[in-house]
């Protein structure tokens, strides 16, 4: 309706819910169910020893797989030294080091990006 | 009647056995790296190979290992290895001596009772000699029966359940004691040539028949067949395969980070004891099937999920416990390399930056920096001592590269150590202090820092005060230390924090300590554990160490410390900074 007022929305910043490829994230959960509980608080990003350098963000990184954007996550999720910060700090105790695994295993096994 | 019956079996046996062994020790052996095989050639006329048979002597046939573990479990494997092998070469002996040549067909000593009636000279010695042997060995038999129905005799709370394959070949391995007790007496009822235990006691009141004799004989035979047919492909392939990597260990291979042929080796030498499966504290979790022996077991069966594999904790314990040596937690990461090599890691952003000179480089590590209370009181008494440091990983710092090698993306690691050793190399310093056995371990194994000592804070603060540069005030409150276990059973320290401890407090003893420690739980090894089931070790570890009421629990490491805080009401406190809050200003 909103296009009958001349709104447009363009392609590149809508979000398809129909079309999301959830091919990720349901291997995550499966494997990892406490994944499902993050609140979002970024606690994990906060005290995180790559976002101390870069734009690296667990947080972030959450919507991502949700939406399945997949070229993005494997860009940064190199990124991750594994260092276990995020883990002690999580207050749902999310297994986050097990999550970038499951991440980095994800994009390899179901070839999500070229 | 017809000979062939009884030797056919085992000669058919015995050539199987020795073809498919010497077929798997070429290929192992072709397939070791070209610096392992000059290592062998240079070993072989030195006084290593004296020392390997010394070592096989002791852990092969007299299984020392194994006695340290339960006197009771010891003497069976003994009694089998050594009371085997006696009666195998006192058997030649008589054979020899009996023939009075060293001409004799390969079969005549083992079916000796068989084949010669006639007395010769020594005959009544070596008939009894013989009995005391086959006694021997059968007690052990018996134990292992008995350890069938109830393990925890022998010290085993928990063991590995047996295979089809693996059930054969115990069956067969069972049944030949007994079944040559049974025959020699049943050929000593008939001729009169055995000794105290064959003469007698079993056919005493029963009629033998030649029938029942050669019966007897082939069976007996036919289980030695069977034993080594099988051999090969169950688990007691571990008996030649240890004696094997005895050898080699002693020439001086090492373990390497990817999985190879001396890798298969120590994965064949594996028993299956199940010793390693009482010694996990994962089982306080009801986890209780990514135990080692399960994971040997998986390897050598292709058959390995990344779930089992990368749940553990990797602290040692095990490895610490295993009667064979096996490099348990190095061959787990071996898996792990595997497992994760198409991951793919990326760390451009870390930018060289000119590092200043200093006498000491500190490195915290990421855990460090997540326990501010250590890293002040690192800081506080490098000041005291008056310290020229350099703060290595202040503001902008990588990881060690530790965390990575334990989850196997080897290639990573090497980034990071490539980054982080520069930095340090630069620095000129003569000493890098750590104050994280996490990192401790990386910088000690993987770093190749030359000339530069490491330290960890324990050690490098005794050292402080040895040299008079610190002195530290007497609380008299008690402490109990718990080892990390990256310092303790993966660095070998255990004395300098104890010692250091000493001079603040008196230190309480606990059940699980030094060698034997427990894991706090926390362990980055692990990649699996949920929250909930690491607690749950947790509680059992916080049991051991709070048994003696201390006023402090100390431990050397700030992942130990933040699991430990989280679950007990005493303090729980650093090395570091007890020392930084009992220390006097000069």
């Amino acid at each position: 309706m909103m296009k009958q007022f001349g709104y447009n929305s363009l392609k590149s910043r809508t979000i398809d819910y129909k079309n999301i490829n959830t091919t990720l994230i349901s291997y995550i959960i499966k494997n990892e169910p406490s994944f499902s509980s993050c609140i979002s608080c970024g606690s994990c990003t906060a005290t995180c020893s790559a976002a101390n350098l870069t734009f690296f963000n667990i947080r972030r990184l959450n919507i991502q797989i949700r939406l399945g954007e997949f070229e993005n996550i494997r860009q940064e999720i190199d990124k991750c030294m594994l260092c276990g910060k995020c883990l002690l700090v999580c207050p749902r105790g999310i297994n986050t080091r097990n999550v970038i695994m499951l991440i980095k295993k994800g994009l390899v096994t179901f070839n999500l990006v070229e | 009647m017809n000979d062939l019956f009884i030797i056919a079996p085992f000669t058919i046996g015995l050539i199987i056995l020795l073809g498919i062994l010497i077929g798997k020790y070429v290929v192992w052996t072709i397939q070791l790296s070209q610096i392992d095989k000059l290592r062998i050639l240079h070993g072989f006329f030195t006084v290593r190979t004296l020392r390997a048979i010394r070592e096989i002597f002791w852990e092969s046939l007299l299984h020392r290992n194994i006695w340290k573990t339960n006197p009771l479990l010891g003497y069976m494997h003994m009694s089998f290895a050594l009371g085997w092998l006696l009666l195998i070469i006192v058997g030649h002996i008589e054979a020899y001596m009996q023939a009075s040549s060293l001409s004799v067909s390969p079969w005549i000593p083992i079916f000796f009772r068989y084949f010669e009636h006639e007395h010769f000279y020594g005959a009544r010695f070596f008939a009894h000699t013989m009995d005391v042997l086959l006694l021997y060995v059968l007690s052990g038999v018996v134990l292992a029966y008995g350890k069938r129905i109830n393990s925890k005799l022998f010290g085993i709370k928990r063991t590995t359940k047996l295979k089809p394959k693996d059930r054969i070949s115990l069956i067969a391995l069972w049944s030949i004691f007994p079944l040559r007790l049974f025959a020699e007496s049943a050929t000593a009822a008939l001729h009169g040539n055995g000794g105290f235990l064959t003469s007698g006691i079993v056919f005493r009141y029963l009629q033998v028949t030649p029938n029942i004799e050669y019966t007897l004989w082939v069976l007996y035979s036919c289980s030695l067949a069977i034993f080594f047919i099988t051999l090969p492909f169950t688990r007691y392939m571990h008996i030649p395969t240890e004696v094997y990597y005895i050898f080699l260990k002693e020439y001086g291979i090492k373990l390497k980070k990817q999985f190879n042929s001396y890798s298969k080796i120590q994965v064949y030498s594996c028993s299956r004891c199940g010793i390693c499966i009482d010694a996990c504290q994962m089982h306080h979790a009801q986890i209780s099937n990514n135990q080692s022996v399960y994971i040997l077991k998986n390897i050598r069966d292709e058959n390995l999920t990344d779930r089992k594999l990368y749940n553990c904790l990797l602290c040692g314990r095990c490895e610490d416990a295993c009667p064979v040596n096996i490099n348990l937690n190095d061959l787990r990461i071996s898996q792990r390399i595997k497992s994760s090599k198409e991951y793919n890691s990326s760390y451009d952003f870390l930018e060289y930056s000119i590092t200043e000179k200093a006498d000491v480089v500190y490195f915290a590590g990421c855990m460090t920096h997540l326990t501010p209370g250590i890293k002040k009181s690192i800081l506080t008494v490098l000041d005291t001592a008056g310290v020229n440091y350099l703060f290595l990983d202040k503001d902008k710092g990588a990881c060690c590269g530790r965390p990575l090698m334990q989850a196997g993306q080897i290639e990573a690691a090497k980034k990071l150590i490539a980054y982080n050793r520069q930095q340090i190399l630069e620095s000129g310093a003569h000493t890098l202090l750590v104050s994280c056995p996490i990192c401790y371990k990386v910088f000690r194994d993987d770093y190749e820092l030359g000339q530069i000592d490491i330290r960890h804070h324990s050690e490098y603060f005794l050292e402080l005060l040895h040299n008079q540069k610190i002195t530290i005030r007497n609380t008299q409150k008690s402490i109990v230390y718990h080892d990390p276990c990256e310092l303790g059973r993966g660095c070998k320290v255990y004395e300098q924090p104890r010692e250091l401890l000493q001079s603040i407090g008196t230190l309480k003893k606990v059940k699980h300590e030094k060698v034997e420690s427990l894991c706090c739980s926390g362990s980055l090894g692990d990649l699996s554990l949920s929250m909930v089931e690491r607690n749950k070790i947790k509680e059992q570890t916080l049991e051991v160490l709070l048994k003696p009421n201390p006023d402090i629990l100390a431990t050397s490491c700030p992942l130990c410390k933040k699991t430990f805080v989280k679950g007990v009401d005493i303090q729980v406190k650093d090395i570091a900074e007890l020392v930084a809050e009992n220390i006097q200003s000069n």
